[in-house]
């Protein structure tokens, strides 16, 4: 068989998700966001709720989500995230409503927002992207930076006695009665790229029906922030993230919180 | 339908008013001496009736947030504070502003800075006025100096947000708030349906029903050019409201030797002086603004034109005279007097004051 007889648009296995906006992305290749937004893209198509759908952006790499994904977005001030997604969810209640965030973002900043939508129990879906660095503004440190891991604001490594220690804070989300699925993903495999996706359905399936708040932490790689090549950050994210952050559910309450 | 009177805080009355605008949410935090706006919407209960979200929130950065993302989606969305809170806000203010998005902010005055007093205050004048968050911005600022103006304020707030994609906010004080007095309460409005508001507000973020193109709210533009743009747009839009909006109370200006200028709580007080000072045979008028922004400076220029002298009473020390004397041109003597640390003058205090610093001199 020739080649041209296989190239046809019936043959045709995978294509980019069509709310995937065809425009260059900012984002360094080897970043983890790029996998993503087009996972959150595939799954609004899949789960056919595009008119549904908002968005809202944090301040971080992620600001420019708006510009990549083709449905309604907000851009929130740095932090507040969770506190706009309330507010929409609450006023649009059959609305899919999800924040998109990263480690300073949602964990620094923004904690006390996070914590108290989380306990609220309001119907979002928070998508958490944890790379351990602030990657926008050049490589500082993050909550989530790990205790030796070097960045511009603790060049010679963080140090407990002078930086305080990583932040876990999912599974300190995962406690509060009004979050109904926690849960730690990856996506540096196709395995986990798999996983990530089903984490995010469920995520977004939960906003859509009103079951409490979803947090799908997705450990990321940032190689220009760590400064190495995109398979050495992978590596480098499996022996040293995981450990700390390991993968897998932290919670999972198949029928929504009790309110 | 014969008006229905009834007695209540000024608080309350925003409450009330609020729902009975047809308003979608409130967001707020507790903090005297405005808390009886979230305590009365929660003993209403409006979801039970007309549908409203009351939610109170866990500081007033995330309330001020939550005002941001339901005013993004086209919703009439208002918050109130009082002073320590209204300057947790202002980051959320300036993207409000940054954002064109229509809202309603109230702060009901205390003394400050800092922690301050309870009691009322006009020393927030500066900050509603001239921006107390980053960037060039206005707000417009409506001052009430009586509880139907605190009811009525709100659907002009609203009204005037929603019509220039603006924040509006009521500059109240802890005395207004919390003065008990008659008031008429405006007739339930219907809370507009998410149809109407996907029409009267195109730009909204509340889904891509019927596959529209999709809409995003940011106050991010890292293109210069577009940012210069941007801002010659709101400037524009302040422009149209400096010219269309301005409003003011005169009484007693057509033959008046001194004026009074004041606002809010002052301008009760000074309305008092008026007549006191009246009875002795000294003519003096009142000028009281009515949107601190706009500054009705025409109105004053006018009201200002033939008297001896201008006397500027505020709760703070000094704010409001600086657009007084703009206004004016200095064309004559403007004093200020000025109590503040939640102390209001008395009508007597000022009527020595006018004679002290004007007509004795």
């Amino acid at each position: 068989m020739e080649m041209n007889d296989i190239i046809k648009p019936e043959n045709k296995v995978y294509s980019a998700p069509a709310l995937l906006n065809q425009v260059h992305m900012h984002y360094c290749p080897g970043c983890s966001h790029g996998v993503v937004h087009k996972l959150v893209a595939q799954v609004i198509e899949e789960m056919g709720v595009t008119e549904k759908a908002v968005g809202i952006s944090p301040v971080g790499c992620a600001v420019f989500a708006y510009n990549y994904i083709d449905i309604d977005w907000e851009e929130a001030p740095h932090g507040r995230a969770t506190a706009l997604a309330t507010a929409v969810k609450r006023l649009w209640p059959e609305n899919l409503v999800f924040t998109y965030q990263g480690d300073g973002d949602f964990s620094a900043i923004g904690t006390c927002e996070s914590i108290h939508a989380c306990n609220r129990g309001e119907n979002i879906a928070i998508i958490f992207i944890n790379n351990a660095i602030y990657g926008m503004t050049g490589g500082q440190m993050a909550p989530t930076t790990l205790l030796g891991q070097k960045t511009a604001t603790c060049p010679y490594g963080r140090r407990p006695d002078l930086n305080g220690y990583p932040l876990a804070i999912t599974p300190l989300l995962a406690q509060l009665d009004g979050t109904c699925y926690v849960t730690r993903q990856s996506i540096h495999t196709p395995a986990n790229v798999r996983k990530a996706k089903a984490a995010l359905r469920k995520a977004f399936e939960n906003s859509i029906n009103c079951k409490g708040t979803s947090v799908v932490e997705i450990v990321s790689a940032c190689n220009t922030g760590w400064k190495l090549t995109p398979e050495k950050a992978n590596k480098w994210m499996e022996e040293n993230m995981f450990a700390k952050y390991p993968l897998g559910d932290l919670k999972n309450l198949e029928e929504g919180i009790q309110r | 339908m014969k008006d229905e009177v009834t007695l209540m805080k000024g608080n309350e009355a925003l409450a009330m008013a609020a729902i009975r605008y047809g308003a979608d949410a409130y967001f707020g935090y507790p903090i005297t001496p405005q808390s009886e706006v979230l305590e009365k919407l929660e003993e209403e209960m409006p979801w039970e009736t007309t549908g409203m979200v009351v939610l109170q929130a866990e500081s007033e950065v995330a309330a001020i947030n939550m005002v941001y993302g339901g005013a993004m989606t086209g919703k009439a969305v208002l918050t109130s504070t009082s002073s320590p809170g209204f300057s947790l806000m202002q980051e959320g203010v300036s993207y409000l502003a940054a954002s064109e998005v229509p809202a309603l902010l109230i702060n009901v005055q205390r003394g400050g800075p800092g922690l301050g007093t309870i009691h009322a205050s006009q020393a927030d004048y500066f900050q509603a006025c001239k921006g107390g968050g980053h960037g060039d911005y206005r707000m417009i600022v409506l001052a009430p100096s009586s509880v139907q103006e605190m009811a009525d304020m709100v659907a002009l707030g609203f009204d005037l947000a929603f019509k220039y994609r603006c924040v509006s906010m009521i500059l109240a004080d802890g005395t207004i708030g919390q003065l008990m007095e008659k008031v008429v309460l405006p007739e339930q409005r219907p809370r507009r349906t998410d149809e109407e508001i996907r029409q009267q507000c195109p730009w909204a973020v509340n889904g891509r029903k019927g596959m529209r193109p999709s809409n995003v709210v940011t106050s991010l533009e890292l293109d210069d050019d577009k940012m210069e743009e941007n801002n010659w747009r709101f400037q524009a839009t302040y422009r149209e409201i400096e010219k269309n909006e301005t409003r003011c109370e005169l009484v007693n200006v057509e033959d008046c030797d001194y004026l009074i200028t004041a606002f809010g709580t002052t301008a009760r007080i000074a309305m008092k002086t008026m007549e006191l000072a009246r009875k002795e045979g000294i003519k003096v008028g009142l000028f009281r603004p009515i949107t601190l922004w706009p500054f009705p400076e025409k109105q004053l220029r006018e009201a200002a034109k033939n008297v001896k002298g201008i006397l500027c009473v505020e709760l703070n020390a000094g704010q409001m005279i600086e657009d007084v004397k703009l206004a004016v041109e200095c064309k004559m003597p403007v004093e200020h007097y000025g109590r503040f640390g939640g102390n209001v003058p008395t009508p007597d205090e000022l009527l020595n004051v006018l004679k002290e610093k004007l007509i004795n001199k």
